[in-house]
């Protein structure tokens, strides 16, 4: 991937069942925001958005890399993994769905709101799926009405 | 005149860049520019992290002296709880408070009362509030200064119910002037502060334009004073003052002590920087939704690890510990009337005077455009240094340095990595002319 000018780009790997780890890339991604002056109501539904998206791959998929593009109009958020995949995505998008084990129950996670969670977050969200090979999600925020400092 | 008033002062006399605040500013805000620190003031949370590791005294807390006293005709000491945890078992509060008096204060308030008021007004508060979650107690200000700095997002967490000390001062003010028939102004108190931290909350309050009290006196300054005047106080004297002292107050001293008091089962206290910074991370990500309430101190154990204190922090937090134990022993009323409060609550009696706004760091540009542009240079530079933060150039990190050379606060030349490479290019230069130089000499003679 090639900068253009008015463009950031980042790309950031995702380690699966990497619990401590966890988390990192969001407060990496929210850190970039900050010193650009993105506003901070959208770098809150960014950071929220991504620690989920993370979640996600540590939970369930083999590795993921994320590409983060920012230029003065949209914030981009890409996550592709490798892994299992969504069969159904419909259903995955339900809230209360999960296929979380007993284990990522216990400390907190599978409640089923992880991908509603992010599509609510985000301006304009899209997820494709092979099951068996991976998932891609892409997260955009708009920055059009954006304030800045 | 600067925008942010600052509890911290570096006396360049006494500053020779030895780079210890440097390392341990937990913000970055701190820079060596010709052998000498200097503090970025929007960046300064007021820790007093740096006074603690100074090697040469050179930080010093701007507190105020003893002789402001003389300023008013009444005046008043209002002891932070940890005060009580700065001697030895036999010194009760009570003790304290008569010291207090013979060392010149007209009066001196236990604040314990007021901070166990405070503590139920918190409960009242949670038990009506519906909206997200957790939210944070205000009782540390620079946990409040890193919220409004770092977390902005965060400021609508906080509780806005107000400080003791500032609900202490407001009311004795009006209480004094009434008795005895002066004005409020001629009424001095005086916050006997663990840190810094609290004295900036004084002269500049984050949510306020004035706070109700008039100045803040160090413990460390107090306490040799202090010690010799409890000497001359006989046992017995002073014995009534124990009287109003609040086990739900004293809590306020240590880490954990206002869910310990209150026994709030679902709730969480946390101290120590780096330890605030993981926990608002996890509240930024949405971890922490289903905790009610959240206790945060910058200082290790609470207020008692405040950087102005004497006692060891983990001898003083057993105290306070040991302290609530011998009230309880000695039957000592344990809490205000809760009805009380509540009537007290519902008039607004404690509710926060103003409101904290985010005070988030300069961005690298105020366009975007141009910000995304110096993002990528600062990137640029950042892979060009050794990332080994050693601190020479007189930035924290490496990654500090790039941004201030982005910002033109620094030159790139500054990092001593790039001087090798500078010096074989101009070596490399030199021999190129040298050689030029003898070829033309050669040209001349041999031709």
């Amino acid at each position: 991937m090639k900068d253009s000018e008015n463009e950031l780009s980042k790309h950031y790997t995702i380690a699966s069942a990497d619990f401590s780890r966890a988390g990192q890339v969001s407060t990496q991604i929210k850190e970039l925001l900050q010193e650009i002056g993105i506003t901070s109501s959208i770098i809150r539904r960014a950071v929220i958005a991504t620690y989920e998206a993370e979640m996600n791959v540590v939970m369930y998929a083999e590795e993921a890399e994320l590409f983060l593009t920012v230029n003065p109009e949209k914030i981009h958020i890409r996550i592709e993994d490798k892994g299992q995949g969504i069969t159904d995505i419909n259903l995955a998008m339900q809230e209360g769905f999960s296929t979380a084990t007993d284990e990522m129950r216990e400390m907190g996670f599978g409640a089923g709101m992880g991908l509603p969670n992010i599509k609510r977050n985000a301006d304009k969200f899209n997820i494709s799926s092979i099951p068996g090979k991976g998932t891609s999600v892409d997260i955009i925020f708009c920055l059009n009405q954006r304030e800045n400092y | 005149m600067s925008l942010y008033f600052h509890s911290i002062h570096i006396d360049t006399d006494k500053c020779d860049g030895r780079m210890k605040c440097l390392r341990t500013c937990p913000t970055q805000a701190i820079r060596i520019r010709d052998r000498k620190a200097k503090i970025i003031e929007e960046k300064c949370i007021d820790c007093g992290e740096c006074i603690s590791v100074c090697p040469n005294d050179a930080i010093v807390p701007l507190t105020d002296p003893f002789g402001e006293l003389s300023k008013f005709k009444h005046t008043v000491a209002i002891p932070s709880p940890p005060l009580y945890a700065q001697f030895g078992r036999e010194i009760l509060p009570d003790k304290i408070l008569a010291g207090l008096k013979e060392l010149g204060f007209d009066d001196a308030l236990d604040l314990a009362p007021i901070c166990g008021e405070v503590s139920f007004a918190i409960q009242e508060y949670l038990r009506e509030y519906k909206g997200p979650k957790p939210l944070i107690s205000i009782a540390c200000p620079t946990v409040v200064r890193l919220i409004q700095v770092k977390y902005p997002d965060l400021i609508d967490l906080t509780i806005p119910i107000d400080l003791p000390r500032e609900i202490a001062s407001r009311e004795i003010k009006k209480k004094k002037s009434k008795e005895l028939g002066l004005k409020e102004k001629d009424i001095g108190t005086f916050y006997l502060t663990p840190c810094p931290a609290k004295m900036i909350s004084i002269r500049q309050p984050a949510e306020k334009g004035k706070s109700h009290l008039d100045g803040a006196i160090s413990i460390t300054d107090i306490y040799g004073p202090l010690l010799t005047a409890m000497e001359g106080i006989e046992k017995g004297s002073y014995r009534e003052s124990l009287e109003n002292i609040c086990i739900l107050g004293i809590g306020w001293a240590m880490d954990g002590g206002i869910c310990r008091t209150l026994r709030l089962k679902n709730s969480l206290s946390v101290s120590g920087l780096p330890e605030v910074l993981s926990v608002f991370d996890d509240i930024e990500r949405g971890k922490l939704r289903n905790i009610d309430f959240i206790e945060a101190y910058s200082c290790p154990q609470g207020c008692v690890g405040g950087s102005l204190t004497v006692e060891n922090l983990y001898i003083s937090y057993n105290k306070i510990v040991q302290l609530i134990d011998t009230l309880q022993y000695e039957k000592i009323k344990a809490c205000p009337d809760i009805r009380e409060v509540r009537k007290l609550y519902k008039k607004k009696y404690f509710l926060l005077e103003g409101k904290f706004e985010p005070r988030p760091l300069i961005p690298l540009d105020k366009d975007l455009t141009k910000a995304i542009k110096k993002r990528k240079e600062k990137e640029d530079i950042y892979v060009s240094l050794p990332k080994i933060d050693c601190g020479i150039c007189g930035s924290p990190t490496c990654l500090t340095f790039a941004e201030d050379v982005v910002m033109g606060k620094a030159k790139s030349t500054d990092c001593i990595f790039s001087f090798p490479k500078k010096f074989s290019a101009l070596s490399q230069e030199m021999l190129e002319l040298l050689d030029k130089s003898y070829f033309k000499e050669r040209g001349k003679h041999e031709p």
